[in-house]
């Protein structure tokens, strides 16, 4: 039971750091051109 | 297409936008520096991005650029400025021209709004879902024993995850609800609003008083399941409207103003009052109504008549906004404002025609109309009922929350927009477009089929017939003059010649005659019968899209005669609908006994010749007085108030921007093979959802009486839901496994077509 106080907010944490990091991509456009992104990582030169 | 090689497909027959068009439609981003979106139709590949940004990069007052390969666009931010010199934006386009032979043209911006709702969707599908899975979470731990303060604990952990994802996710189904309520209408989102409420609220009371039951877990998987749905839906619109927009040729955003002192200004087209003179070069698009004051030019009319016959201006001749000088320079004297003229004219004529397809209502919301009120009775019975009987009013309201969870419209908000996106993502890999989902509930009824003629069942362009009867030299020579030139004769002969042409150094271009160049050997003529050979020949008029005449010193040497080239499957595809029970007919502009001639080569059951647009579109509400459910297939300009007016409509990508926006469909290949797939998909897809239904009612006739018995713990709630959400889902997935048939040709190459011929 007093476990519960530990792993309940830890459980909530790492799930609202997964919503955050997708919301996060979703901001900065990552999901814009996904038929692009698909090409670009089989590009040979460096990333501008 | 050989794939993106630099000038693989040098295509300078469409006029590329100028300077100054380019400037007036870049919004400015900061300091100096401006974005321009442009739309390149052609781009398919990884080597197309990298060749294009490459060349864009390389430029001095680029400060970058980046392509989308989804939605077919370029994103360039670049300076006003380069050191000191104003920098010219003309050259991005040339630069993408000059690395892939790729048109790049502007587009019109204005679906940003959609844009946004879309992403608050996902984001709301994201904070539900995360909300489902913790509190689901939760819920399995009290399911599976915790009790007394731990089970308190849980719950109240729930209520509070719950409550900002219901504020977050629910806000679009409140609003529409209250939208509905207000209105003194219900929909399908009341049922939703009040399920999602009243079950919070009294999970939430339940908890305050050590209840054994919450139903926090329910409430916001509902809210999920029906986010998800409600967000495909978008997608599906948005997507198809991007397509479409993206190949869009924008009509001239502004027009060259020639001033009383001979002083040459660019400006928007809004400012060009009547009385201005315009200056338009060969190659450009008439901005406003006007009469040609000097000069002479074949002028493309397709956009008014439907018909690719060039017809010859010279001063005094009248003009419309939107047709295109093929050959000359003119002129112009403007007539009206552009708010007047006759691209506006036709299109408060579609505005009127639109009447009967606004009244459509959506199969979900039809449904919607007897399952809500049906739903909230028994749920307001089962109140009653248990309150009256059985006196025990709090466990009254915990049955009738009951009710309405079990009963929560999952088939009818996520199975049907389930449905559709499948049946688009299929017609979409056939080269089909679809605008929106009550589009393939519309086809789904279609009992008569309408064509146009030139452009729809003809592909529109000229093909030179008799190809086998000349002699290899003439056709060199021919071709080696009409590559010179812009008229779409022109244009079929030089593409009809595949081995080498004669090199002319010097062409003259005489608008509305011909070609003509002085050579050693005498001059060379190629143009109508009565230019080439330089005097009347009362024997055969030349009617303009029918022969072209190559002369050597006013002596014909050769004839060349065109015909419109029939769309690829036009003949079986009429033959399957017409197998299939479809009634078939023919609306054209032209000339009756063209139109006569092709009807009955096609083996179409009806016919109309010589129709306006208003004409086209009566024919299609008279039809629909009749109770006949029409399909219109177009692409003219003059088809838009038809396509508008018809019960659904397909238009071809080389379709003009109106006859584009007007049509609920759109295909890309060259192929009419579109028209019978787009139909028997949209039946399928029609089937899958009636059968959702029908799983939907069987789902409740086995539930709900466990609910109005008072036996549906959150546990069986939970359960029943979620099963009976996988199960529409899984049989909408059936669509993408029948189906086979597909159309084998390539789509980057038809739509490049298509954005040309635009």
């Amino acid at each position: 039971m007093n476990m519960l106080v530990y792993l309940i907010p830890i459980a909530l944490f790492l799930g609202g750091l997964g919503l955050c990091a997708f919301l996060w991509s979703l901001k900065s456009g990552q999901y814009e051109d996904l038929e692009g992104a698909s090409w670009r990582m089989l590009r040979d030169d460096p990333p501008e | 297409m050989s794939c993106c090689a630099p000038g693989a497909e040098g295509s300078f027959d469409r006029p590329l936008p100028s300077s100054a068009e380019l400037k007036l439609a870049s919004r400015i981003v900061g300091p100096g520096l401006r974005q321009t979106d442009l739309s390149v139709p052609q781009v398919h590949c990884g080597t197309c991005i990298t060749a294009i940004e490459k060349a864009l990069n390389g430029l001095p007052l680029v400060e970058r650029a980046r392509v989308n390969l989804s939605m077919k666009r370029v994103t360039i931010i670049w300076k006003e400025k380069v050191g000191n010199e104003p920098a010219d934006p003309a050259i991005l386009i040339t630069a993408i021209v000059g690395a892939t032979g790729y048109d790049a043209h502007l587009f019109a911006n204005m679906e940003d709004a959609g844009d946004m709702l879309q992403r608050d969707l996902i984001r709301a599908v994201a904070v539900s879902g995360f909300a489902a899975a913790n509190i689901m979470l939760l819920s399995v731990s009290v399911w599976s024993g915790a009790e007394a303060s731990t089970r308190d604990l849980f719950h109240w952990i729930s209520a509070m995850i719950a409550a900002p994802a219901l504020i977050y996710g629910g806000r679009f189904f409140y609003q529409s609800a209250w939208k509905a309520l207000r209105g003194g209408r219900t929909n399908m989102d009341v049922p939703i609003a009040l399920a999602i409420t009243l079950s919070y609220a009294a999970s939430l009371w339940e908890t305050m008083h050590h209840g054994e039951h919450a139903w926090f877990d329910a409430t916001v998987s509902l809210l999920f399941f029906l986010l998800i749905g409600r967000t495909l839906d978008h997608v599906m619109r948005d997507r198809a409207r991007a397509a479409i927009t993206g190949l869009a040729r924008l009509s001239p955003r502004g027009a060259t103003l020639i001033g009383a002192d001979g002083s040459r200004e660019y400006r928007a087209i809004e400012d060009i009052t009547p009385g201005d003179r315009i200056a338009i070069a060969a190659g450009e698009r008439v901005p406003v109504d006007g009469v040609v004051e000097t000069g002479a030019s074949d002028m493309d009319v397709s956009i008014v008549n439907g018909e690719s016959a060039p017809k010859p201006v010279k001063p005094g001749d009248q003009l419309q906004a939107g047709t295109l000088s093929l050959t000359g320079s003119l002129v112009l004297r403007a007539t009206t404002a552009a708010k007047d003229s006759f691209l506006s004219e036709v299109i408060s004529l579609m505005e009127a025609a639109e009447g009967g397809r606004a009244r459509y209502r959506r199969l979900a919301d039809r449904a919607a109309q007897y399952y809500s009120p049906a739903v909230h009775l028994l749920a307001l019975a089962a109140f009653l009922c248990w309150g009256f009987i059985g006196g025990d009013w709090k466990q009254a309201m915990l049955v009738s929350i009951a009710v309405l969870i079990i009963t929560c419209p999952c088939a009818l908000g996520l199975s049907v927009p389930v449905v559709q996106v499948v049946a688009a993502g299929r017609l979409f890999k056939n080269g089909i477009m679809v605008k929106d989902g009550s589009a393939m509930e519309r086809l789904e009824e279609v009992d008569a089929v309408l064509f146009d003629k030139t452009g729809t069942l003809t592909l529109g362009r000229p093909r030179l017939l008799n190809i086998d009867r000349i002699d290899e030299k003439h056709l060199a020579l021919a071709a080696g003059l009409a590559v010179h030139s812009r008229h779409p004769l022109s244009q079929a002969l030089a593409h009809a010649v595949s081995g080498p042409v004669v090199i002319f150094e010097t062409v003259k271009e005489i608008p509305g005659q011909g070609l003509e160049s002085t050579t050693p050997t005498g001059i060379y003529r190629l143009g109508n019968r009565y230019f080439a050979l330089s005097g009347p020949d009362e024997a055969s008029p030349g009617n303009g899209l029918s022969e072209t005449v190559l002369s050597l010193d006013g002596r014909e040497i050769a004839t060349f005669r065109f015909d419109d080239m029939p769309r690829p499957g036009a003949q079986s595809v009429v033959a399957s609908l017409s197998a299939k029970g479809f009634e078939t007919g023919m609306l054209s502009g032209d000339r009756r006994e063209v139109v006569a001639n092709l009807a009955i080569r096609l083996g179409l059951h009806h016919w109309q010749a010589e129709l306006s647009p208003k004409q086209k579109a009566q024919f299609c509400t008279s039809l629909a007085e009749k109770d006949r459910k029409v399909l219109m297939v177009g692409d003219g300009i003059n088809d838009a108030p038809a396509l508008a007016a018809a019960h659904v409509s397909i238009a071809p990508a080389t379709a003009t921007d109106i006859g584009r926006q007007a049509a609920d469909f759109v295909f890309m290949h060259d192929s009419l093979e579109a028209v019978p797939l787009a139909i028997d998909l949209s039946r399928r897809a029609g089937r899958l959802i009636r059968e959702n239904f029908a799983l939907a009612i069987g789902y409740n006739i086995v539930a709900v009486p466990i609910a109005l018995a008072g036996y549906a713990t959150p546990l069986i709630a939970a359960i029943a839901m979620s099963t009976s959400s996988i199960i529409v889902v899984a049989n909408a997935m059936r669509l993408n496994g029948a189906l086979t048939k597909s159309v084998p040709s390539n789509a980057a190459q038809s739509l490049g077509e298509g954005a040309r011929l635009a």
